[in-house]
């Protein structure tokens, strides 16, 4: 079934709409923020319901709004402070491909906090899948002397420079996959969505920059 | 209110992205096509089989009229219920609904089992039918299962296994309702077995896939 239909057609189906303050009224986008008796709730589900017509402007309000709302979802959900971000990028990537799921007449928040609540919950999994497939041996890293961790730190963290100097001067488009893909884990759907690139080119891009860098480093073809 | 710069970039490009988009219809609405379709198919049998026997089997047997009446009304719940949970928000405790009509579906079916001691006289089913039965179930449960999972395709389940098990709840429940229509003889025990054995396979192997069909994540 198409997702989209073009703004003329889906005007034609819901003619005018931007804003049901009653089951029988509408009110355009424009004049949504106008209105102080209402709740944020109801503010949030107007906007969206002008996204779902195509309405730029109120989408990325509904979107800045929603930030807060996504994290307190995935606090609640015992997301770590640190990767409540990549929950909230998720969650945002989400809400964009189901939005036509939505429907005004309904809680966004309930509608979000859903989505978020789904998406910390996966967050949670692949960190716990991740970190079963660690070695944890708390009693050998207290064991272990600290008389060179220093100096390894130093020179971690110059290597750490060394690559990240290295990645900059890579092709835009290769830059561009290693971040997504390497650096931010991002699967090819989500880098291609972030970035506008095809899957195949992304692909193509990670190869030749890990080619690059390969060469830069180790002096391997 | 402005996001975070990171979180502003990403919703910068999802707005330049933004394309008008078609609502999805809801649920009681989406159900209602589906259930149109297991009324046609009704029609059709209703047609080829007349309504006759299966009226003078209720009459003789009111048990079968009540177990047909529980397969509908679990159909129709479990259908609504399977698109209820593709939109995000609907409470999962809906997916219980089904559940008092699909114990008098079960209950009047488990009664029919008594039969061979209270009347005698009835015609049961052999195992050789009760066989017929089986396929007959499976094999109207799995165009019915996968006209559900087409239609729920757009839609965005969040627990996919949940969703699928009602929709073979669902099918499993249509199908053993069509049955009703050209079933020639009243339920046995074996009978019952086959019914609970095709509806278990229906619902698991809804379940086993399902899930993955309806999966966006």
């Amino acid at each position: 079934m198409p997702h989209a239909l073009t703004a003329a057609g889906f005007m034609g189906v819901d003619s005018g709409v931007y804003r049901r303050v009653s089951p029988l009224t509408y009110v355009p986008a424009d004049r949504i923020a106008a209105n102080d008796s209402e709740s944020p709730d109801q503010r949030r589900a107007a906007w969206m319901a002008a996204a779902q017509a195509g309405d730029r402007r109120a989408y990325e309000k509904v979107l800045a709004d929603s930030v807060a709302l996504i994290r307190a979802a995935a606090r609640r959900q015992g997301v770590a402070v640190d990767h409540l971000d990549d929950v909230v990028q998720e969650t945002l990537i989400t809400v964009h491909r189901v939005r036509h799921t939505y429907d005004p007449v309904r809680s966004y928040d309930a509608w979000l906090s859903a989505i978020a609540s789904r998406r910390a919950i996966d967050a949670l999994r692949s960190r716990g899948r991740r970190d079963s497939r660690e070695v944890h041996d708390e009693f050998a890293l207290d064991r272990h002397a600290d008389v060179d961790d220093a100096s390894a730190a130093t020179e971690s963290e110059q290597r750490a420079q060394r690559l990240h100097a290295a990645i900059a001067e890579l092709p835009p488009g290769q830059r561009e996959a290693v971040e997504q893909l390497g650096l931010r884990e991002y699967s090819l759907q989500e880098a291609e969505k972030l970035t506008g690139r095809r899957t195949g080119a992304l692909k193509v891009n990670l190869h030749r920059a890990l080619k690059t860098l390969r060469e830069r480093f180790h002096g391997e073809p | 209110m402005t996001a975070p710069r990171h979180h502003q970039a990403l919703i910068d490009r999802l707005g330049t992205e933004l394309i008008p988009v078609r609502r999805l219809l809801p649920p009681w609405l989406r159900a209602a096509g589906w259930l149109l379709a297991v009324v046609a198919i009704a029609c059709v049998l209703l047609m080829h089989y007349g309504a006759g026997g299966m009226l003078r089997r209720w009459a003789d047997t009111p048990d079968m009229a009540w177990a047909f009446l529980g397969a509908a009304a679990t159909a129709i719940s479990a259908a609504w219920v399977a698109f209820s949970l593709g939109v995000p928000g609907r409470r999962a405790s809906w997916a219980w609904l089904p559940v008092p009509a699909a114990l008098l579906w079960i209950g009047a079916s488990g009664f029919g089992c008594l039969r061979g001691w209270v009347g005698p006289g009835t015609q049961v089913a052999s195992l050789h039918q009760s066989a017929d039965c089986l396929v007959f179930i499976i094999s109207f449960s799995i165009p019915l299962s996968a006209l559900l999972i087409v239609l729920l395709r757009r839609a965005f389940p969040l627990r996919p296994t949940l969703a699928a098990v009602m929709i073979g709840l669902a099918s499993a429940a249509a199908s053993a309702t069509l049955l009703e229509i050209c079933h020639a003889y009243a339920v046995a025990a074996t009978d019952l077995l086959t019914h609970a054995l095709a509806v278990a396979v229906v619902v698991g192997v809804n379940a086993a896939m399902g899930g993955r069909l309806l999966s966006r994540a």
